[in-house]
């Protein structure tokens, strides 16, 4: 049986749950509860769990979905169905410009500031007139289907089934669509993705906004339920009962946010009742056991329940990708023309100077060797150069156009494609879809195509060119292991093909052949001469001197940021400047 | 709005304002210590307002259940760390610090607490109730976690504050109280009438201030504190024990917010979970530091009490939008100067 099919039935089953005969209508309210709280915990699963982000203002977008259709359904006479399309974009419209404010910021200062701005709205509902202050907003009207209210919660019920199902499908397809790879490579990544072309600010602001729609999504829904509106729900409490609710299921899965959510649901209300009783008075004690259950479970399980309860349904299996078209080539320049050239280029750390007036090029087809001792400056010319690092002073020529004042995502566009020293990929991804990132530029298709699978045929050709590639290397049996399963030296050349994903004019190799074995390093060395052949120019630095000497054109020596020599491998070999560099001068 | 009444709303902000800076302050030293952004400080106020006001009611502080605890738990963590590395010796002090110590003090506060010692000595065992929960509260808690990424640690700071306020209205009720004013006093500089309790916050909150700053540049543990600041992982290779400073920031933490709401239990009336608020407004102005710049944060806090106090006076209803909105601005500055944002590996 395949994940599919159990997902089918899991439908199934919650949508005949209230047929069963004898299910307490007390339930089916706990259900429904469960639901609304499932959906704005998907949010969280696409912002915190798998974008790193954490967000303490979840509960004000709910609020901001409710309130938008308490208004306009009490004082303007919206029709309820109306006003969902209106609750969405307001959500959204607000998410995109808090987001704008706070995302460009960088680790703990956005849960923070999450949580100044969730405090602020929640004041500004509970004192706004047109909100009805702290009384909130009441006769709300009921949904209605074809002229019958559903009042009843297990009428409503159907309701929340679909949006639940509906959050969640539209969840997975995000996540596995380009942009859902995209922001998975957020998380430790941010700087190697900007290098394959993606713009992490927008795609922060993507999975931001798109948290805070299915907030307001479940707000509307919240609102049409409870039929009135204030402004408790809508809290800090609230906000910070979703992120326990995804740290408890599992803050990276869809299924997590359902599981916390029951979780979280199901245990509030049975404390609720008995803890009063037990310490004999009234409050909500529930916050005790659910702060101790949260840091038992970070200390001892931190992805949450979810992946020990998934191990016990079937694996998901990858399905062969078929034919699909060919993604379109650039047009390799020719070979032997001039490629890039590096001028006088200077990178000062304060008062180090990390490269000093560095001068070098590279023609088309060229394979170039970058070598020195560590600490020579040897990577930072790879981060001036792809655009990671702005230099001090001098320039960067790319086929003609000075490309050292742009950023590292304008430079990818370019056809500049390059490794890390420290391996970056995303380990928790597949190898087959951490190489697809490479081809991020070569793709179009945005959240909303993905959210939809309208992507199908663009996926299915950046899939056979993640293939392709991965073949190339010779990793195309681990395609569907974790990335942070395989070997250092397999991740570095697994970087490799995700470089070469992007279509590469030029290829910057940061210690290619570090971890692997003789075999691996001659394979490696045949696929970089072919590339060559076909006109790609290669970049690399390393420090295993057989395979430079037997691989490389030319060689430019470096040596505390400066340039000791360049020339033909033969005759840095037997240079006596760069022998005194690596073993050191006689005294 | 008259000069008067002017001076008088700067002269509350200033006050409060006064208090923020002693909070920005804790949280400041916290995180760059341990990374941890220290939401449960909050608590440490409404801990330390309530038990000074139990003392001075003559009633046993019911923190001393919480103490006692605490410092139980601390306790099998560490022997069950001693034991593992067959650390025999070390039984003993655990032992002490963390069963004979809270045992002691809740001993001597319920001792004391009906004699009704005065002030001086109210506010000291006030002190000394709550300010060990912070280190213990750090092995409990945060030891454990301490390699995690700063989002971990602000997830268990949060899940620490959920299980605190819980705790608080447990053994304190949920009905507030206000303590007793340190000073009846009111001086007149020239058209301005200062009272003794304001002059009383701000000194000491000053007084704190240059303690901790003497204490940082002057003193070997200040300056080891320090080095973990800067470089954790360097700290550790030239002997600095990384727990070692995490409990000790902990225990000032827990000083500072214990301390924070003796100084403003008598200015209002401080409930189980008043706390969580006022900490909040300390965060705001170590945010505006950017969680690093101690002066800058002072200031801050400084500018957040004046702001707090004329929009109470001038929107009272949108008080507390405002002083949380005030962050939006520097927000926006800050991630002007940023670049593309990299989380921590």
């Amino acid at each position: 049986m395949d994940r599919r099919l159990l997902g089918v039935i899991a439908i199934l089953i919650l949508f005949a749950l209230p047929s069963i005969p004898g299910i307490p209508p007390y339930w089916i309210t706990l259900l429904n509860y469960i639901g609304l709280a499932s959906i704005v915990t998907m949010g969280l699963v696409v912002l915190t769990g798998v974008g790193g982000m954490t967000s303490f203002g979840q509960a004000a977008f709910v609020g901001f979905g409710a309130y938008t259709t308490a208004v306009l359904t009490t004082h303007y006479g919206f029709s309820p169905w109306l006003t969902l399309p209106i609750s969405l974009v307001v959500t959204g419209i607000a998410a995109a410009i808090l987001g704008a404010v706070t995302l460009r910021l960088s680790g703990h200062y956005l849960p923070i500031c999450t949580l100044a701005w969730g405090i602020s709205l929640y004041y500004l509902f509970g004192n706004l007139d047109f909100l009805g202050r702290h009384d909130g907003i009441a006769d709300i009207p009921a949904l209605a289907v074809g002229g019958h209210a559903l009042i009843a919660s297990s009428e409503y019920y159907y309701v929340v089934a679909i949006a639940l199902v509906l959050a969640a499908v539209g969840t997975s397809n995000l996540l596995g669509s380009r942009t859902g790879r995209a922001i998975r490579a957020l998380k430790g990544t941010a700087r190697a993705a900007e290098s394959f072309g993606i713009n992490t600010i927008r795609i922060r602001l993507v999975a931001f906004t798109y948290a805070a729609v299915l907030a307001g999504l479940s707000g509307w829904l919240y609102a049409h339920m409870q039929r009135a509106v204030n402004p408790t729900p809508f809290g800090l409490g609230a906000s910070i009962d979703y992120l326990f609710m995804a740290v408890i299921g599992g803050a990276s899965h869809v299924g997590g946010a359902i599981l916390g959510a029951g979780i979280v649901i199901v245990l509030k209300d049975q404390l609720q009742s008995l803890l009063p009783r037990l310490f004999e008075t009234e409050g909500n004690f529930e916050t005790i056991i659910f702060g101790i259950l949260i840091i038992v479970l970070l200390q001892t399980l931190r992805d949450g329940l979810w992946p020990h309860f998934a191990r016990l349904l079937p694996g998901a299996r990858r399905r062969k990708s078929g034919y699909a078209e060919p993604l379109p080539r650039r047009s390799l320049p020719e070979a032997g023309s001039a490629l890039l050239d590096v001028t006088d280029l200077r990178k000062t750390f304060g008062g180090l100077v990390a490269v000093n007036d560095i001068n070098f090029s590279l023609k088309a087809g060229e394979i170039v060797g970058l070598i020195g001792p560590n600490g020579a400056g040897k990577s930072t010319t790879f981060n001036l150069v792809t655009g990671v690092l702005h230099a001090t002073s001098g320039a960067v020529r790319f086929a003609g156009e000075t490309i050292s004042t742009l950023s590292a995502r304008m430079i990818a566009r370019r056809g500049v494609s390059r490794t890390f020293q420290h391996v970056k990929l995303v380990p928790d991804m597949s190898v087959l879809e951490n190489v697809a990132l490479g081809a991020h530029l070569r793709g179009e298709a945005g959240a909303m195509r993905g959210l939809f699978r309208f992507d199908r045929t663009e996926e299915a050709r950046i899939f056979r060119e993640a293939e392709h590639q991965l073949e190339r290397v010779g990793l195309a049996d681990l395609a569907a292991k974790p990335a942070g399963s395989l070997a250092l030296g397999q991740q570095r050349v697994l970087e490799i093909a995700r470089a070469l994903c992007l279509d590469p004019v030029l290829l910057l190799l940061d210690e290619p052949a570090a971890g692997l074995r003789h075999l691996e390093k001659e394979a490696l060395a045949a696929l970089l001469k072919r590339l060559s052949q076909e006109g790609v120019a290669i970049l690399l630095v390393e420090h295993d001197m057989d395979f430079v000497m037997g691989l490389t054109n030319r060689l430019v020596v470096m040596d505390f940021g400066t340039k000791l020599a360049e020339g033909p491998p033969a005759e840095i070999q037997a240079n006596p400047v760069v022998i005194e560099a690596y073993l050191g001068g006689v005294a | 709005m008259d000069g008067t009444i002017a001076l008088m709303l700067v002269q509350d902000g200033v006050t409060t304002g006064a208090i923020y800076a002693l909070l920005a302050l804790a949280i400041v030293l916290v995180f760059t210590v341990t990374r941890i952004i220290f939401v449960p400080q909050g608590e440490f106020i409404s801990f330390g307002a309530l038990t000074l006001s139990q003392l001075q009611q003559g009633t046993a502080p019911s923190i001393v259940w919480l103490l006692v605890g605490f410092g139980g738990l601390a306790a099998i963590f560490e022997l069950v760390e001693a034991l593992r590395h067959r650390r025999f010796s070390a039984v003993p002090r655990i032992l002490g610090w963390n069963v004979g110590l809270p045992v002691l003090l809740a001993f001597l506060a319920i001792w004391l607490a009906p004699l009704k010692l005065g002030l001086g000595v109210e506010i000291v065992l006030s002190l000394a109730l709550v300010a060990p929960l912070g280190p213990y509260l750090y092995r409990i808690v945060f030891q454990p976690l301490a390699e995690s990424s700063v989002l971990v640690l602000l997830i268990a700071a949060m899940a620490v504050h959920v299980a605190l306020t819980g705790f608080g209205l447990l053994f304190f009720g949920a009905e507030g109280s206000r303590t007793e004013a340190f000073s009846d006093a009111m001086f007149n500089v020239g058209p301005a009438m200062i009272t003794g309790q304001s002059i009383a916050v701000v000194a000491v909150s000053f007084v704190l201030m240059l303690g901790l700053y003497l204490i940082f540049e002057r003193t070997m543990i200040g300056k080891a504190l320090r080095a973990t600041a800067v470089n954790r992982l360097g700290a550790r290779l030239v002997g600095i024990s990384t727990s070692l400073s995490g409990r000790t920031v902990f225990l000032i933490a827990a000083l500072l917010g214990g301390l924070s709401g003796i100084l403003i239990g008598p200015l209002t009336t401080v409930y189980y979970d008043t706390g969580f608020l006022i900490g909040l407004k300390g965060f705001v102005a170590a945010i505006i530091g950017g969680l690093i710049s101690y002066p800058i944060a002072a200031v801050a806090a400084i500018l957040i009490g004046i702001l707090e106090s004329i929009s109470s006076f001038w929107a009272s209803a949108f008080k507390e939008v405002i002083v949380f909105t005030a962050i939006i601005p520097f927000l926006i500055w800050r991630s002007l100067r940023a670049g593309p944002a990299e989380d921590e590996e």
